[in-house]
């Protein structure tokens, strides 16, 4: 059950306008499923007035990690928490991503793009622990655009990275570090979140090699758990196109169920 | 402890804290965070006789305090509340209020008689003040005479109080206020939230997908209660006043203004478990400074 919790931050890491934030919530933790999010208060007063979405970046026991980009005024000021300060956060919200597949053996490819890495890293430990085999792509425009590529590789996952201006790894986007890795071998099953473009890209290359993925959407959320109806995106659903919520009806949708601008 | 029950006329109420349409969902998504039952009333979003799809997003950006929205009543509509929401409700305790919406006179008959067959509403809110229905935030409570004739014809069908909701996007409201309270109104409620819009100095693009939406938030606060005052001293029906209400003194100000019962909205989106908050927060107020009954603050402003 989601809920609000006053939870002690425990860590807190920056690089840039990166940031990563530990906090102890046991009954969040206990609940939280990779591609779910909460919503966090960055303040005290009115301004700035509503909680910020973030997406969950990690699960250790009774804390969970998130892991944000500055982004606005509301990101700037939870950046500025330090480890010890107390963090108000709903949650844990919205539809994670579909485990409920054969994942035991199979191939997962998972492809992030800047802040969109944030979820990945928490589903690629749950998938491993799956029995799959898991291979993450993470792109960014440079390479202090990877702040967290490392977390991968300490956890024993497989990491290959692609900046647009080629300071680190594949020199391009991280489509063409996945068209470059096919040869490799073909995923099973692909999950993606990263900037809209990126994940357009993403869905594209999915319905060519006919391979089932998975897509994160952000959005700004009044409130995060499906009452204001302020974060819909155009979604099909039995054959007709809707106005859905990202916040309780995803943010995770299939890629072949997103109808991207200009579309449709 | 303070006996927090108000009388509006028409109808008791357990405390004097509603929940503003729009900002409540359906209520049922509130369900994890508070007691509903524990409120004086729910305000289910606004629906229209049937389904709605709502505007293209952006649908909300954040301004100073406050929240402009233009989501556009995407909704169900009243078919679909009767047989997926209402029974959750009714099991939950609630008391149930219906926004009511209509592109016209005659959506809003429909609606209403097809919910006079339900059981389960205390009352209805005929929203005649929504600002993202038609362009330009064109609605019936911008004008005294169409007010009256939507207030009159929905009296008329209705078995059950109607509540007219108040748009502040007019130069004289108390003006309005009288054509509902001529028209047969039960109460009133106001306001509803304030056209406004946002732009984006970079790309020089209004931030919503409607271009206009309507402010909430804490905001509006000093004009809403302005309005409260104005209007609870010019008419005999009891007003249910809101406008960026975060905590019980925010309530208590309204009340003592003149408001018998108050909505609380984007406070629900900040604190999900804000209208039961604040009902705890009058009830203290009431208890330290020794006040009997939070009816006895009611348009007691010393001016």
């Amino acid at each position: 059950m989601p809920h609000v919790a006053r939870a002690p931050t425990v860590r807190k890491e920056s690089w840039g306008n990166y940031h990563l934030v530990r906090f102890r919530a046991p009954e969040m933790a206990a609940a939280a499923r990779p591609g779910q999010f909460v919503m966090v208060r960055p303040g005290e007063t009115t301004a700035p007035l509503l909680r910020r979405p973030i997406s969950l970046h990690g699960r250790d026991g009774d804390e969970l990690e998130i892991f944000f980009q500055v982004a606005g005024e509301g990101t700037a000021l939870l950046a500025r928490r330090k480890a010890g300060e107390t963090l108000d956060v709903l949650g844990p919200l919205g539809r994670g991503f579909d485990l409920d597949i054969p994942l035991d053996g199979k191939s997962a490819c998972l492809l992030g793009g800047g802040r969109g890495i944030a979820p990945l890293y928490f589903l690629g430990l749950e998938l491993a622990a799956r029995g799959a085999r898991v291979k993450v792509l993470y792109g960014g425009r440079t390479a202090d655009d990877l702040p967290v590529r490392d977390r991968f590789e300490e956890a024993g996952l497989d990491v290959a990275c692609s900046t647009d201006d080629g300071s680190f790894g594949h020199h391009g986007l991280v489509t063409g570090l996945f068209e470059a890795e096919l040869a490799a071998g073909r995923p099973d099953v692909l999950f993606v979140c990263g900037p809209d473009s990126m994940m357009r890209a993403c869905a594209g290359l999915a319905a060519r090699l006919r391979i089932p993925a998975q897509i994160s959407l952000e959005s700004v959320m009044g409130c995060g758990f499906g009452a204001c109806w302020g974060c819909v995106r155009r979604i099909k659903r039995a054959g007709a196109e809707e106005w859905r919520k990202i916040c309780e009806d995803g943010p995770v949708f299939p890629a072949e169920d997103i109808v991207w601008d200009g579309e449709g | 402890m303070a006996d927090l029950a108000v009388d509006l006329g028409f109808l008791k109420l357990r405390n004097p804290v509603l929940t503003a349409s729009g900002t409540f969902g359906f209520g049922t998504e509130f369900a994890p965070f508070l007691d509903l039952s524990s409120l004086g009333g729910i305000v289910v979003k606004g629906l229209y006789y049937g389904p709605r799809e709502g505007n293209p997003p952006p649908r909300l950006v954040e301004t100073a305090s406050g929240l402009i929205n233009a989501i556009g009543l995407q909704g169900i509509g009243v078919e679909a509340f009767a047989a997926e929401v209402l029974p959750e409700l009714r099991r939950r305790g609630a008391a149930v209020w219906v926004n009511v919406c209509g592109s016209d006179e005659e959506e809003y008959l429909r609606g209403i008689s097809f919910l006079d067959g339900l059981e389960g509403i205390a009352a209805y809110e005929l929203n005649i003040s929504c600002p993202n229905v038609r362009r330009n935030g064109l609605c019936p409570a911008l004008r005294p005479d169409w007010t009256y004739d939507l207030v009159r014809a929905a009296k008329g069908r209705s078995r059950r109080p109607v509540v007219a909701k108040l748009s502040p996007n007019v130069t004289d409201i108390v003006e309005i206020a009288r054509a509902a309270e001529k028209a047969g109104a039960d109460g009133l409620s106001l306001v509803n939230t304030f056209l406004a819009m946002a732009v984006d100095p970079e790309t020089r693009r209004p931030r919503l997908g409607n271009v206009f939406g309507g402010l909430s938030g804490p905001a509006i606060k000093p004009i809403a209660l302005r309005m409260v005052y104005q209007v609870a001293s010019a008419v005999r029906l009891p007003v249910i006043g809101m406008g960026g209400i975060m905590s019980g003194r925010d309530a208590v100000e309204f009340l003592i203004a003149g408001a018998r019962a108050v909505e609380v909205g984007t406070a629900n989106f900040v604190d999900p478990a804000a209208a039961a908050r604040i009902v705890r927060e009058i009830e203290a107020f009431c208890d330290e400074r020794g006040v009997a009954r939070a009816a006895d603050l009611v348009g007691t402003i010393k001016i």
